[in-house]
């Protein structure tokens, strides 16, 4: 029986744990009365509690290794969502709906949250056309929103230029310094890809940190105007839900873009050249075209989300833009699922919810954190929503 | 009957190795030649060569449109070079895995067609008149290669002759003059060898193209090439029809060693 073993060895570890934490736990010297107490039920709690985890382990090891069958099936609703228009069109409005009486329900910290995640979500789509659809590992995606923050906070500090002036000029530099480092980088692929651009985001860092004249250094530029509204000035609060209502509109925009483009000529290039580089070559593609356009277009995204970011906490300075900000977003990528839109909005929400709504676990936040992250990778490496190849049918049926 | 391709002293050295060694080859219009030769002759280097893969240390190469003027290819990048009507397949199958079958054809397709980023996301009348033409004339071709019961399958879940027969699919998706085929037979069994034999034919007959292979398989060559190359250690040992080769004293030497020669 298979069961029997599995319970060998996950009582196997249960003993093994009963036994390392077995000074801490159990032994406790009371140097006041000068007696050990010892502390058998510690130890049971951690052998029953070692041996129930171990053994959940193993059955989800073995679930997953048999592989789950209903996922396949046609009718599941993820697969309808996925491919029937009649079903996808009205969860589209629900949650479009829910996103446009939200502000209304909810207090302003709660809006100000979901304005940080949707900052996220567009970063996350963008960086999703560069390690998604290009397979190009990109470790320094955050220059480029640093790029778009500082574009603006220095715009407008010393031209006074206006938040909707500034956000096409950032989305413009940003893409401008996508191609500035693609040039370099085009030959490179995998790890030394990802060590070139992980060193470009640490040099515009560093730029940013210790040229005083042109960034003010670390303490950053402040009083930055939030977006105007026609003109006027916002209060705090309305200020927030505008930002809010902005946000909702730029990522409409953004799903419109990156959904064209994935399923467009250049997009199927992309993703060939994710596939087999040298192959995509025979065929034509010119790889060099193909890569600058997905690094500047990841960059434009990058430098957009930049500028609303800094009209958001009107404040920049280069501890907002350190690799741990690169890292996040790729997380939100692959643990989203690579590829795939609805993925990246899924990540998104979970990478910067959870750690908000887990301050209640004060010091253990970042542990669960951690551990919701390890267990996602380990059971669900291809990410929580998987990207479908489309299915093309003949007699002029798609779109 | 002109050149469609004209390759002169070709000469490939990888630091001290010299891979290919003064080779030349001419290839005409409406013609089936075999490249053939012993492992490590030098033949797929000299596949990469003139596909622009590798840069030819020396030599030169040239290649015609059949009506056009003939052009130099060396120094010029892949893409270019299957722009300019020359595709091919790879040894070991180079498919797109996670792409499904139309979806590498369409690929194919891409070097002749010219939308951009802004057509994509604008999706005018002109983009959506070429996205119609590509995803119809990919159809088209899986349908002559008898693969459109499988169009909307991941490439990497076919079945090896598929994926073989589907990269060649992918290969005349580009519209090529000359086609190049390394190994198309190799790991097919004897059934599915005479298919490629008939594919091959018919390809070259219905498409009015030229067709250069690579094969090992010497019941392969012998029926289907109009000319033979041999190639042992990167140069040229002889050169002619199947029955020329067959009998060539040099070609049994190099193949089966000096005892075999009669």
């Amino acid at each position: 029986m298979i069961r029997l073993a599995e319970m060998k060895k996950s009582l196997l570890v249960s003993v093994w744990f009963m036994f390392l934490t077995f000074p801490v736990m159990v032994i406790r010297v009371n140097p006041i009365e000068n007696v050990v107490e010892w502390r058998w039920w510690n130890m049971l709690g951690i052998g029953v509690g070692s041996f129930v985890l171990s053994f959940l382990w193993r059955l989800l090891m073995k679930r997953k290794e048999a592989g789950r069958p209903a996922e396949d099936t046609k009718d599941s609703f993820l697969n309808r969502v996925r491919m029937e228009q009649k079903v996808r069109l009205p969860i589209l409005y629900v949650i479009l709906a829910a996103a446009m009486i939200f502000p209304f329900l909810f207090s302003i910290y709660q809006v100000n949250v979901m304005t940080t995640v949707l900052l996220y979500v567009m970063l996350g789509l963008g960086l999703n056309i560069v390690v998604g659809l290009a397979g190009l590992l990109d470790l320094g995606y955050v220059a480029f929103y640093a790029v778009g923050a500082y574009s603006y906070a220095l715009l407008s500090y010393h031209f006074g230029l206006d938040f909707w002036i500034a956000l096409p000029l950032g989305a413009l530099i940003g893409a401008l310094f996508g191609i500035l480092l693609g040039f370099p980088v085009l030959r490179l692929k995998g790890d030394y890809l990802a060590i070139v651009t992980l060193g470009f985001g640490e040099i515009i860092r560093l730029v940013l940190e210790n040229w005083n004249e042109f960034s003010f250094g670390p303490s950053g530029i402040a009083n930055i105007p939030r977006p105007s509204f026609f003109g006027m000035d916002l209060s705090l609060q309305n200020a927030t839900v505008y930002i809010y209502f902005i946000m909702v509109g730029l990522i409409i925009f953004t799903i419109f873009v990156v959904n064209r483009l994935q399923h467009s000529r250049i997009g199927r290039a992309w993703v060939a050249l994710r596939e087999d580089e040298i192959a995509c070559q025979a065929m034509g593609i010119d790889k060099t075209r193909t890569k600058l356009a997905a690094f500047a277009l990841g960059a434009t995204w990058a430098g957009m989300a930049g500028v609303i970011f800094a009209a958001k906490t009107t404040f920049v300075n280069p501890a907002s833009f350190t690799f741990l900000e690169s890292a996040m977003i790729l997380s939100i990528v692959v643990l989203g699922g690579m590829g795939s839109i609805t993925g990246v909005i899924c990540g998104a929400l979970i990478l910067i919810l959870l750690p908000e709504y887990l301050r209640a676990f004060s010091d253990f936040r970042m542990l669960l954190f951690g551990a919701i992250m390890v267990l996602m990778m380990v059971f669900r490496p291809q990410g929580m929503i998987s990207n479908v190849r489309r299915k093309y049918e003949l007699k002029g049926e798609q779109n | 009957m002109n050149n469609i391709l004209e390759v002169n002293n070709l000469t490939m050295d990888f630091g001290g190795l010299r891979a290919i060694d003064s080779f030349g080859l001419n290839i005409r219009e409406k013609e089936i030649v075999a490249l053939i030769g012993p492992n490590g002759a030098g033949k797929t280097t000299f596949f990469n060569c003139i596909t622009g893969i590798y840069a030819p240390t020396g030599g030169e190469m040239f290649i015609a449109p059949p009506g056009k003027k003939s052009k130099k290819i060396n120094g010029l990048k892949p893409n270019r070079i299957t722009k300019l009507g020359m595709a091919r397949t790879f040894q070991n199958i180079r498919l797109f895995p996670n792409m499904t079958v139309l979806e590498n054809v369409m690929i194919g397709r891409h070097c002749r067609t010219s939308s951009g980023i802004l057509g994509a996301v604008l999706r005018g009348r002109s983009t959506i008149r070429e996205e119609k033409e590509i995803v119809e004339g990919s159809y088209a071709i899986l349908e002559k290669f008898g693969l459109v019961s499988f169009a909307n399958e991941l490439a990497k879940n076919l079945p090896y002759g598929e994926q073989r027969r589907l990269e060649i699919a992918r290969a005349m998706a580009t519209r090529p003059f000359l086609l190049l085929l390394d190994e198309p037979a190799a790991g097919l069994n004897a059934q599915e060898t005479r298919e490629l034999d008939e594919l091959i034919t018919r390809i070259r007959d219905e498409e009015k193209i030229s067709i250069l292979l690579i094969e090992h398989d010497m019941k392969l060559v012998m029926s289907i090439s109009d000319r033979i190359a041999v190639m042992d250690y990167g140069s040229k040992i002889a050169e002619g029809t199947p029955d020329e080769i067959r009998d060539d004293p040099v070609v049994i030497k190099a193949y089966l060693g000096e005892e075999f020669v009669a």
